[in-house]
């Protein structure tokens, strides 16, 4: 018997019990929401029906067609006259390369860490952890605003910065791994085989830390976009005039009174694709951890 | 226990100094340091006299080698002084101290919130596991987690501010302006505190002794108040000190959205205007906090978990 239900009785919730583990069983909201925003992101050129980065400013914030206003916008008009839906379906673009450039690359750099870190100990270790500490301990919001008066705000410096603040999780949790795995009776025979350490490291250890990698990634998403979305909201992210959720979120706030819509949209674009990540982050830790399951 | 405080201060002092030369670096590694002071990047009209220059490399300490000028600069730094804002012309921590308060109430506004909102629904979340509010509360938390708090802001000033009227949209000025912002800021350090006391607050009803509790008649109230609870709050209440460093970054995005006057909003107004020397005080002294934050959650943690110390 669990800790479950001391106030509650059990036979009360029995439908919506059922409910819920179907979605737990089947994330069917992720899954289309991360469907469309995918679905958009690559086609964006042929099914935006109008052009991202110019308007007419003569068209300047039509009211939606969805609230009934000018029909040939379905989601109004930005200040430039842009259309705000072609700015959305770009936007999917911009948020999926950004991400998806991050996780891989501080997947990749992780893991790597992680498996050194945690294989060779030591001196590397410590290093490496203090390394990653001092990485956690840093506002990242606050760093990108110093390099971005250096540098200039750019595409590189947000994939930079970005894949430098993901990558600690992923060290630390593969070293956790490695630790565990290293030990283990397998290993110990691939070394006394005369296995080289490049490929105890890639054949033997890797696949076992594989699993957690990819929960890791999915989990971090959700993350990555937001960071994303809340540095170009502050101008300092994406460049304009490339459509980026964040930044068009930016473009409406002077107009909240007059044109909601300009702002509201594609904040709900950014809410609804970190909601879809971080269900299905979620469910991808259940599946792939049975352990956590009972906690949750 | 001392032992660990001084190892952990150590280690403080050691991640500020790093993080104090990697920013001395930064300014280097372009040649001339005053190339960025008044560097162009957002188009903003900087124009410096000769004497303005000449001050500035005596200032730097240009002149003489890098160590020196690296001395020079932790030696300002030990004294408080942030150079000065080439912009505004006036010492860059008089603007942080004059922008202090009002970040400062905004982050404990939300850090109230955050407590008073997070450890109720996380304890209601557990104990009525499985349940509607259970249901609700993991809901909050996965909101406040997952949506961004600026489009939060946005749909808030738009029902709230716009729509019914009932607050004000933007500014510091009386209680009323507080409401906004500290929600928006808040909602997301709450969702964290919350999630952490309800796991906390799952495992303990699930272990031996409260068992034992309910096998010697305890009854339900009783043992969720008197014997869970204690122990459950010890992680999510330390953990919550984290928050605090956390606020502190958020403000940057909330006070923007709401023009609120903190050091946030004069940091991204310093980005704006190509203000390099604010934005690295800003910058310094965020960090200096964050990192003071973190080694108090540490010996927080360390005092009511010994196990911590050892490790």
């Amino acid at each position: 018997m669990t800790s479950d239900s001391i106030l509650a009785t059990d036979q009360d919730h029995g439908r919506l019990r059922a409910v819920l583990r179907f979605f737990r069983r089947w994330p069917i909201f992720s899954t289309l929401i991360l469907l469309l925003v995918l679905l958009t992101g690559t086609t964006a050129q042929w099914i935006a029906p109008h052009d991202e980065r110019t308007g007419d400013i003569l068209d300047r914030h039509q009211r939606p067609a969805v609230v009934g206003g000018n029909p040939s916008f379905l989601l109004g008009t930005d200040h430039l006259g842009r259309d705000i839906l072609t700015r959305v379906i770009y936007g999917s673009r911009v948020s999926l390369v950004v991400a998806g450039i991050v996780i891989v690359l501080a997947a990749t750099s992780g893991t790597l860490a992680g498996l050194v870190s945690g294989y060779f100990g030591g001196w590397i270790d410590e290093a490496m952890m203090r390394l990653v500490d001092g990485i956690i301990a840093m506002p990242l919001i606050v760093v990108v605003l110093v390099l971005a008066v250096v540098l200039g705000p750019s595409f590189g410096l947000l994939i930079g910065v970005l894949t430098v603040g993901s990558w600690p999780t992923f060290a630390r949790v593969v070293r956790g791994e490695t630790l565990v795995l290293k030990e283990l009776d397998y290993v110990a025979l691939a070394k006394v085989a005369g296995v080289s350490t490049p490929r105890i490291l890639i054949r033997h250890l890797l696949p076992g830390v594989l699993n957690s990698v990819v929960v890791v990634a999915t989990a971090s998403v959700s993350g990555v976009i937001l960071s994303e979305a809340g540095l170009s909201f502050l101008g300092v992210g994406v460049p304009p005039p490339t459509p980026s959720w964040g930044g068009m979120v930016a473009d409406g706030r002077a107009y909240l009174v007059s044109a909601w819509w300009v702002a509201v949209f594609p904040g709900s674009a950014i809410g609804l694709t970190t909601l879809a990540f971080v269900f299905m982050g979620d469910w991808l830790r259940d599946r792939f951890d049975p352990r956590l399951r009972q906690i949750d | 226990m001392r032992r660990f405080i001084i190892r952990r201060a150590l280690a403080s002092v050691v991640t500020m100094l790093l993080v104090i030369t990697a920013i001395f670096a930064l300014t280097r590694s372009f040649g001339d340091p005053r190339t960025i002071y008044l560097s162009d990047e957002f188009n903003t009209d900087l124009s410096m006299s000769k004497k303005q220059w000449d001050d500035l490399g005596v200032e730097f300490g240009l002149d003489k080698p890098m160590a020196y000028q690296y001395a020079l600069f932790i030696g300002r730094l030990l004294k408080g002084d942030l150079g000065t804002s080439v912009h505004q012309r006036r010492p860059v921590i008089q603007l942080i101290m004059e922008r202090l308060p009002a970040t400062a109430q905004l982050a404990l506004g939300a850090f109230i919130l955050t407590i008073a909102t997070g450890i109720p629904l996380g304890i209601l979340s557990a104990v009525q596991r499985g349940t509607i509010l259970d249901l609700g509360g993991r809901l909050f938390a996965v909101l406040g987690h997952a949506l961004p708090s600026f489009w939060v802001a946005v749909i808030l000033v738009i029902v709230f501010g716009v729509y019914l009227g009932w607050v004000p949209t933007y500014g510091h000025k009386g209680i009323n302006s507080f409401i906004l912002p500290c929600i928006t800021l808040g909602w997301s350090s709450a969702s964290g505190v919350l999630r952490l006391t309800r796991s906390s607050m799952l495992e303990v009803l699930d272990s031996e002794y409260v068992k034992l509790a309910r096998a010697k008649g305890v009854s339900g109230h009783g043992v969720v108040w008197k014997h869970a609870l204690r122990n459950a709050l010890i992680t999510p209440l330390t953990v919550a000190g984290l928050t605090l460093g956390g606020l502190i970054t958020g403000s940057v995005i909330i006070e923007t959205v709401f023009a609120w006057p903190g050091i946030g909003l004069l940091s991204i107004q310093s980005v704006y205007k190509s203000d390099y020397a604010t934005v690295q005080g800003v910058f310094l002294f965020v960090t200096a906090v964050y990192i003071a934050a973190a080694f108090l959650v540490d010996i927080a943690y360390a005092w009511v978990d010994p196990r911590i110390r050892y490790g």
